[in-house]
Parts: C-alpha cells; sequence; structure tokens
C-alpha cells in the first residue's frame, strides 16, 4: 500500500481572486458565489465571516471586507503552476480541486515523510505560496484531513494502520456531505468514530450506498484510487535558422519539416490543431504573431500557408518575393486541439470540398489570404451590419444571432446592393429646403426630390416610407441616432437612405 | 449456345447505344442548367456560355437556379452584393466564393475559379479586350461552367435587362418595400427580345408577352 501525500493550499479562491483584484493581502476578503460566502481569508475569518454565510450577514460582521467574484476556471488556471511545479519533483499528481493537491508519498528518495513534505513545501514557498500545508496518510481522505490540521508549511504525518485512530474523534460535518451528516447529527452521530462504530451492513441498509461510501471514509479505509494525471505534452514546435534568413521564400522552404513534425506529433495523439499560433523571432524578439484557425484542419501545407502569409503580409503587400527582417526562428503553438474523429472524411472523402480548396489556395497565392471570403449572415440592424466577409479557411467567430428581434431592422426584402461604403445623399421636399428628422423623430418636410449620390442627377421621389429609427450604443458618450428611409424614384428604382444629425447616405440599392 | 443469340433486339440496343453516345458527345454539353422559377421559360443557360446582365438581383438570380442544386458558384468583383437578398432569392452562400476585390488580378482569378465552380458571376473593374474574353471563354467551354457578367461583355450567349420595374408596398410616408413587378426582356444573339413579367422575390413562373402586350405596358406606363 502507497501513503498518500495531500497538498492543501488554504482559501485558494480568495488567494486567486485577490491576486487578479490586486488586493492587498492583509484586508478581509471573500469570495461570493449566488450571494454566499464561498470562501474567505484568514482575516476575514478573524472577524467572524464563515463559509456559507449570506452577503448581507458578512458585510455585517466585517464592514470593510472586499468582496470578489468566484470564478473556478481562473482557480484552476492559477493552480495549474503549482501542479506543474509539484509534477516536476514527483510524477502521478492528482488535480483534485483547485487547492488540493495528492501524490503517492515520495518518502524513500527524500529519507522520510516529513522531509518530502518539506522539500514540496520549500519548491512552493519559492513558487510565492506561503501558505501549503501536508498532510500524510494510508488514504486520501485521512491524508487531506491532516494536511487541514497541520500548521503553515508544516506536515501532519498519520502512521500507517492509524487512520480510523486519527479519524475517530472528528466532527462528522468534514465529510462535507451535508444532507446526510445533518441526518446523522440528529441521530446523535457526531464524531467520524461514532460512524465508524456502527455496523456496515446496517449503514448500507439504512443510508444505501452513499452512506456506505461515508462509512468507509470515516473507518480510514479509502480505497480510491488517486486520480493521477499525465504531464500535459509538449505539443509546440519551433525551428530556429543560423545565420537569420531574411527572405519569405527560405523561410517557408526552411519550416516544412518542422510543420510536418507539428502535424504528425498531434497525428500521433489522434487530435487534430484547429487554431494554432504562428510566431516569428528575431534575435530573441517577437516580430510577428498570429492566431490562424482553419475552418477543418491544419495540415502540413495550411501551416506553411500560413507563414508565407503572416511573413509577406509584414513586407510589401502583393509582390511577389517581399523580404522581411531577419528571421531566426519561427514557433507553432497550438491553440486548439480536437479529437479528429470529428473531422474525419467521410466514407467517399470529401472530393468536391477538397478541389474547391485547391481552387481557392491559387486565388489566395495571387492576391493574398484575405482575398477570397466566405459570405456569412448574422443579426443586426442595418443591412451592412447584417452581413459579414469571413476569409476563406478561417472559421467565424462573435457572429451576432439573427433569431433575435432586432428592433429598427428594415422589414424584408432585403437590398440586393449594400454598399460598402455609404454615398453622401441630400433629400429635399417640396420647397427645396433640405429635410431633416427632428430629436423627436419627425420630419421637417415631406421628400419630394434626392439624389443618390453626388455624381448623379436629381431624382423625384414617387413613393418613401420611414422613419426606421435606431439609437446605436445610446450609453456611449458618442451616440448617433440613425433614422432609415426607403424611397423609390420616378424611374422606379428603390434605394435605403439613412439621416443622421442633418446628414444623409445612402446605405444600399434594391437593385 | 449460339441459338440462345437473338440478333434482331441486340442490333437495336446497339443503335440506341450509339444515339445515346452521338448525342452525349455533340448535345450533352449543351444540357441547359437549372434556373430560378422566376426566369424559367425566360432564360435558358446552358454550361460553357456567358450572359449578360444589368441588375444585381437579376445576376444573383441567374446563379440561384445551378446553386439550388449543389453548383458551387463564385462573385468576383462584386464588393456590394447584399448577401441577405441573395439569400433570399436562393443562393446557398455556404457554397459561395466571394472575391470581393481582385483588382488587376481579375481575368487570373476568375480562370482559376472557373476550374471549381459551376457558375460565376463577375463584374469585370475595366475594359475587357476580345482577347482576355476569348481565352475565358474557352475556359468556360473545357469546364462546361456559365458565366454571368455585370458589365459589358464583348461576346455573349443572351443579355438578359431590366427594362422597367414597379414596388409595392410603399406609400406617401407609410407601409415598406414588399415585391416589385418586374419586365424583363432577354435577348439572345442578334434575335428580336422576348419580353416577361415577373414578380420579385418570388417562385411565381414569369409571364411571357407578346408584342402587342409590351404597345399597351408602353402606353399605360
Amino acid at each position: 500500500m502507497r501513503r498518500v501525500l495531500a497538498v492543501w493550499c488554504p482559501d485558494w479562491p480568495v488567494l486567486s481572486a485577490m491576486a487578479e483584484a490586486q488586493v492587498p493581502p492583509h484586508r478581509p476578503a471573500a469570495v461570493l458565489d449566488a450571494h454566499q460566502v464561498h470562501a474567505c481569508n484568514d482575516t476575514a475569518r478573524g472577524d467572524g465571516v464563515r463559509r456559507g454565510m449570506r452577503r448581507r450577514d458578512a458585510q455585517s460582521r466585517c464592514p470593510e471586507l472586499v468582496l470578489l467574484p468566484a470564478n473556478p476556471e481562473r482557480e484552476a488556471r492559477d493552480f495549474e503552476p503549482v501542479l506543474a511545479r509539484l509534477e516536476e519533483l514527483s510524477p502521478g499528481i492528482a488535480a483534485l480541486r483547485p487547492g488540493l493537491a495528492a501524490l503517492h508519498s515520495p518518502a524513500r528518495y527524500y529519507g522520510g515523510e516529513r522531509e518530502a513534505a518539506a522539500v514540496l513545501a520549500e519548491q512552493l514557498v519559492a513558487l510565492g505560496i506561503w501558505d501549503c500545508r501536508f498532510g500524510i496518510a494510508d488514504d486520501l481522505f485521512t491524508a487531506e484531513q491532516a494536511a487541514r490540521a497541520a500548521d503553515q508549511q508544516d506536515s501532519t504525518v498519520v502512521p500507517a494502520g492509524g487512520s480510523a485512530a486519527y479519524l475517530a474523534p472528528l466532527d462528522i460535518r468534514v465529510l462535507d456531505e451535508p444532507e446526510t451528516t445533518d441526518l446523522l447529527r440528529r441521530l446523535g452521530i457526531r464524531t467520524l468514530g461514532d460512524l465508524a462504530g456502527l455496523p456496515a451492513t446496517d449503514v448500507l441498509g439504512r443510508f444505501g450506498a452513499d452512506g456506505a461510501r461515508l462509512h468507509q471514509l470515516a473507518r480510514g479505509g479509502d480505497t480510491d484510487r488517486l486520480p493521477t494525471r499525465q504531464p500535459p505534452p509538449e505539443l509546440v514546435c519551433e525551428v530556429t535558422f543560423e545565420p537569420a534568413l531574411t527572405s519569405v521564400e527560405s523561410v517557408t522552404f526552411s519550416v516544412r519539416r518542422t510543420a510536418e513534425r507539428f502535424v504528425h506529433q498531434i497525428g500521433a495523439r489522434h487530435l487534430v490543431c484547429t487554431r494554432v499560433l504562428v510566431e516569428a523571432e528575431s534575435e530573441g524578439r517577437i516580430t510577428s504573431s498570429r492566431s490562424w484557425a482553419h475552418a477543418q484542419w491544419f495540415r502540413a501545407g495550411d501551416l506553411i500557408d500560413r507563414v508565407h502569409w503572416q511573413l509577406s503580409s509584414q513586407g510589401d503587400q502583393r509582390s511577389r518575393s517581399a523580404s522581411v527582417g531577419p528571421v531566426t526562428c519561427v514557433r507553432f503553438t497550438p491553440e486548439t486541439v480536437e479529437a479528429d474523429v470529428v473531422h474525419a472524411d467521410g466514407l467517399w472523402g470529401n472530393a468536391d470540398a477538397s478541389q474547391v480548396e485547391r481552387g481557392v489556395a491559387r486565388v489566395q497565392a495571387l492576391l493574398g489570404f484575405e482575398s477570397v471570403v466566405q459570405p456569412l449572415l448574422q443579426g443586426g440592424r442595418s443591412p451592412q451590419a447584417r452581413q459579414v466577409h469571413v476569409p476563406w479557411g478561417e472559421r467565424p467567430l462573435g457572429l451576432r444571432p439573427r433569431d433575435l428581434p432586432w428592433p429598427g431592422s428594415i422589414p424584408p426584402p432585403a437590398p440586393a446592393r449594400v454598399l460598402p461604403e455609404p454615398w453622401p445623399a441630400t433629400v429635399l421636399d417640396a420647397g427645396h429646403r433640405p429635410v431633416a428628422v427632428t430629436p423627436r423623430g419627425l420630419l421637417t418636410g415631406s421628400p419630394a426630390r434626392f439624389r443618390p449620390h453626388q455624381q448623379q442627377g436629381w431624382l423625384e421621389v414617387s413613393a418613401w416610407a420611414g422613419p426606421w429609427p435606431v439609437e446605436e450604443t445610446w450609453w456611449e458618450p458618442d451616440a448617433r441616432k440613425i433614422s432609415r428611409f426607403q424611397m423609390v424614384g420616378v424611374d422606379g428604382r428603390a434605394w435605403l437612405l439613412a439621416c443622421s444629425d442633418d446628414r444623409w447616405w445612402t446605405e444600399a440599392s434594391y437593385d | 449456345m449460339s441459338s440462345t443469340l437473338r440478333p434482331g433486339p441486340d442490333l437495336d440496343l446497339v443503335q440506341q447505344l450509339r444515339a445515346r453516345v452521338r448525342q452525349m458527345e455533340s448535345g450533352g454539353l449543351r444540357e441547359p442548367m437549372p434556373m430560378h422559377p422566376a426566369l424559367r421559360g425566360l432564360v435558358r443557360m446552358h454550361p460553357g456560355s456567358s450572359y449578360r446582365t444589368d441588375s444585381t438581383s437579376l445576376a444573383v438570380a441567374l446563379l440561384a437556379g445551378p446553386s439550388a442544386q449543389g453548383t458551387w458558384t463564385a462573385v468576383v468583383g462584386v464588393d456590394d452584393l447584399g448577401l441577405e437578398a441573395a439569400a433570399e432569392l436562393g443562393l446557398d452562400l455556404s457554397r459561395t466564393l466571394l472575391v470581393p476585390d481582385p483588382g488587376s488580378h481579375w481575368a487570373e482569378v476568375t480562370a482559376a475559379l472557373l476550374d471549381v465552380t459551376g457558375v460565376l458571376l463577375l463584374r469585370p473593374p475595366a475594359r475587357v479586350d476580345a482577347h482576355t474574353a476569348s481565352r475565358i471563354a474557352a475556359r468556360l467551354r473545357k469546364r462546361s461552367a456559365a458565366l454571368v457578367v455585370q458589365g459589358d461583355w464583348p461576346q455573349c450567349e443572351a443579355q438578359v435587362g431590366l427594362v422597367r420595374q414597379q414596388w409595392q408596398g410603399l406609400g406617401q410616408g407609410h407601409g415598406h418595400l414588399r415585391a416589385r413587378q418586374v419586365e424583363i426582356a432577354v435577348r439572345h444573339g442578334s434575335g428580336p427580345p422576348v419580353h416577361g413579367t415577373v414578380t420579385l422575390p418570388g417562385t411565381e413562373p414569369p409571364r411571357i408577352l407578346g408584342a402587342r402586350q409590351i404597345r399597351l405596358l408602353r402606353e399605360v406606363g
């Protein structure tokens, strides 16, 4: 039986939140989740703040309490360096939750359990974590309880076979199963020893499998194996050039082997990379960095294309033989990897799509990566906002949902031409006065003639409708109030015009 | 075994197959492309030909027919295409490639995309010389693709023009644009144009107009 060493960093959610909000460590602070105290630091605890307390009660006990939002992802992220440091000393770390980790005690190597804990403590203090506590026991549950009893940077060792005796005087509430422990307390069972004293079959009969598990924990017979993790693999690939290369062609030629290695080692783990960060360095300084997403996944050729586009966009645009500053290193970092089964080809292959990809690649080679776009629709108020061009091969991100109502949008049919740059327009009423929209959304006159473009002739208005008022980002100081109008000239052509601050634009044409 | 050979029917079959092969060799390529319902009967598009139009909506409608059948389409040089309107007309945006600004490389881009798409909409940014047009026409025939040009083009099979349009649903300060009655004139080669009226957006088949009706419409409008 291998002994278990538990590493506990108390109040980790608070520490993580305080580090992010840059709260000085001596201030009382608490992390709130659903208006209840989720965790608090020692100073706050000294003022009587407790876990599970309502926000109002906590503030009444300690008015200067700093309240911070809970963010489990950030807590886990901040704990990652701790795990990595522990992994350097001993493989097979089990990350139980942010702030608590366990490993098989490396006592023999360090010449004793206390000594092993002291080495780990030294490493964590070097990382800036002053409050870390260690517990060593036969099983995980007992080790965790022992760590909670330990002093700062110290360890509690429960001798082999002594788990049950160590746990017996502890309050039953340490089991952290409020429903069952409340019932047990009402039945007069207040310590783990009381629970352990009950016959196992009776506990199973009365409390079911959950109760039986708690009973086993209380007897120090936690048989769960440590859910140890594999250290995350190193998937970053880089290639260095000595001497530095100065032409895009030579760089793209030289990264081929590295790109193939990158794709191969990800593929060996049955993964594919869908988002990659490409960085180019010059003398240890990052000169070019861009994250690329792929509609499917990156093959070696795609990566080489991205390097080419990225470096040549730095140099002279659209010139074939672009030269860049000296490049000493190119690095590929996978940002998103997915299981390859998600992106597997159909049984008959995707011949049609791959042929299109080849045609697109030829145009991209001619005009640059952003020249071929994928037309997409999204939600929005103006016709311009309702469509978006995404470079071919990029994954569209942050599209606005189309199924929301979008008040102020123009009812269908949509205009066939949406001008990328609106034209300045003029609208006059019957008295040849410019038409404007009052702050209350009324027109100063009925439109009689208009000119959709300054170079075009005047058109009599045969029918019109509007305004469709839109107050975009009214909470910003430079908010604009826009009113849109549909106008049909006597020649039968319809236009979409917009008016804001007495100025008119032509936004689209129903061509 | 020779008793089971019946010369009569087998010879017929050979003749039939020969006829089919002849048909495929000569006219198979000229099988017309599927059309948008609103243009059916008015315009016929054949692979390997180019078509001219002056209206963005009509150009998109020409693309929409083959696109609805799963053909890839490309739009070159049109930087103001209303995507929502295109989708309303039936263009499948997920199988559409857009090159809004090909600059001076428009001919190379068109040629490259004709290899992978069935129909291509082109708005040439500059005057087109006959040499470039004939090179693209050769590519069209080789790839059995169709070209829709918005603008000038030296040689084309048909011109699809928007003669007049009348919007419905809009009043003096009220209502909104709902649909329009469009009169389309289609001129194949040097023959007289065929006129038809159709409601856009819509899927009703067009009403082909005779000479008398056109004269009446002229007098009214």
